[in-house]
């Protein structure tokens, strides 16, 4: 895109469309993710923004009768490659549900679990990992002394911190997060978004977001999403300030439907 | 739909016009009571300022008040930045139109006018442009808008052209300093009131496009 400037570009999809069925999804969709920025998703219920991204680490090849087709480059690699080892390629490109969903397992194991999968053995790394991952997560407090208790024993709000601190424990290049402080508190919700900014730093973060404070005040880009197209896509300033498309404005203004 | 919200918004622009509107009267007056040395125009205009005080209150007022509860952003977001910015260009027209006035109550307006033909001239110019940068707004009208902008030269050279003139009075003959003092004031009000109206034609077109004054500010 012309008005994005020359930052590194991270994740290139082009043309890519996907079908459930019959049902098409995602439309052509082509638009680049910056590295080392924080890129937010909007648009309406069922307008396929949890559908995208989960096309950028290969979570739709489950779903039955799914077709995909375009590109979808990380660093330049096309992810659905034959060959491509999605482990490793999930590693690379974490995710964070929308609904959350813990491991039946210990609250430190769930965080631990990733660094283990791939190779961490040391109990003192692990520990560091678990503790970094829960504090970066705003959810070491309330865990701290009980790491050993059944994670599904954590409210809603607390299951979401914990798998956004089991998605960092691995320390991927990406993180995608699928409205991932709907569930969560105010205080919360604020700790998230500061780790997200922390985050940006090492990493690239995509989020689809229903909440369009929420994508103004932490995204640097921001893509609109209507029935599987994407409408408009630029930096977050300009799209809250004076989008150019009349639906993004519609949207955004609350004035839809 | 956010209904209750664009009902909020509309409430807004029609303030904004009524307060307009006000705005508009009171400079047309301030022409009018100089050309015709008529001192009970000139004291409505003194009396009718506090409505114009008490509408930049109540926009303030509910436009701080949007921001707070309804979060505005893109179109509604100018709108209602541009309604604070506007205020207050549009609560200093009426200001000046106002202190316009006093001069016309207490001096010799007649002498004043005698000074030169420009005088009337600058104060129908003046006028117009408030006139007109209130119908850009309302019409969001920005061709008008940039013309109102380039009107403020002329305004500017007939300011200078009387400043001149006084500079000139005034060294042949000292008797006349009250005057010219007064004089000179009411063209200085004038010109101001001819910057408003510039300003709030930059905000009318900062609402369109988010550029103030040839800088994307938002
Ligand atoms: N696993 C699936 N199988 C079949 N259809 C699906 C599947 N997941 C999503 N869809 C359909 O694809 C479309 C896009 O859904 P998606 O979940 O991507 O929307 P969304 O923008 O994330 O909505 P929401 O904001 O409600 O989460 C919808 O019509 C949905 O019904
Ligand atoms: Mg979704």
């Amino acid at each position: 895109m012309a008005e994005l400037n020359n930052s590194d570009i991270k994740i290139v999809t082009k043309d890519v469309n996907l079908f459930y069925g019959d049902n098409h999804a995602l439309k052509d969709v082509t638009l680049d993710i910056l590295s080392n920025k924080i890129t937010a998703f909007i648009g309406p219920s069922g307008c396929g923004k949890s559908t995208y991204l989960k096309t950028l680490n290969r979570m739709n090849d489950i779903v039955p009768n799914v077709k995909i087709s375009g590109k979808v480059l990380l660093d330049g690699e096309d992810i659905y490659e034959n060959g491509v080892n999605v482990t490793y390629l999930r590693k690379k490109i974490g995710m964070v549900f929308q609904k959350p969903n813990p491991f039946p397992m210990s609250i430190y194991d769930n965080v631990a679990y990733g660094p283990r999968v791939h190779g961490i053995k040391s109990k003192a790394r692990l520990d560091e990992i678990v503790e970094n991952s829960l504090k970066g997560a705003a959810i070491w407090e309330e865990t701290k002394d009980r790491l050993k208790q059944n994670a599904l024993g954590l409210s809603g709000g607390q299951q979401q911190r914990l798998c956004i601190a089991r998605a960092i424990a691995v320390e991927p290049e990406v993180i995608l997060m699928d409205e991932p402080t709907s569930a969560l508190d105010p205080i919360s919700t604020l700790k998230i978004e500061e780790l997200m900014s922390q985050l940006k730093e090492k990493y690239t973060v995509a989020i689809v977001t229903h909440n369009m404070q929420q994508a103004a005040r932490i995204s640097d880009y921001t893509a609109f999403f209507l029935v599987g197209e994407m409408i408009e896509y630029g930096e977050t300033q300009q799209i809250f300030s004076r989008p150019k498309n009349k639906k993004t404005e519609e949207y955004i203004t609350g004035r839809f439907g | 739909m956010r209904n209750s919200f664009i009902e909020k918004l509309n409430q807004l622009n029609n303030d904004l016009i009524k307060m307009g509107g006000l705005v508009e009267d009171a400079i047309k007056n301030a022409a009018k009571a100089l050309e015709e040395d008529d001192v009970e125009l000139a004291k409505k205009i003194i009396a009718g300022d506090s409505l114009v005080n008490e509408a930049e209150k109540k926009i303030e007022s509910q436009s701080l008040n949007i921001i707070l509860r309804e979060q505005p952003v893109a179109g509604d977001l100018r709108k209602v930045s541009a309604a604070l910015k506007m205020v207050t260009d549009m609560e200093r027209i009426a200001d000046n139109a106002a202190d316009i006035a006093e001069i016309i109550v207490t001096a010799n307006v007649k002498s004043i006018l005698h000074i030169s033909a420009s005088i009337t001239e600058m104060a129908e110019k003046a006028s117009r442009m408030v006139g007109d940068a209130v119908k850009s707004f309302v019409d969001v009208d920005l061709e008008l808008a940039q013309q109102v902008v380039e009107r403020d030269d002329e305004v500017d050279a007939l300011f200078n052209e009387i400043k001149t003139i006084l500079i000139e009075n005034i060294s042949h003959d000292k008797s006349n300093v009250d005057i010219i003092v007064d004089t000179i004031m009411i063209i200085k009000y004038f010109e101001r009131i001819a910057d408003h109206a510039v300003n709030i034609c930059e905000w009318v077109y900062f609402f369109e496009t988010g550029e103030y004054k040839s800088t994307q500010i938002i």
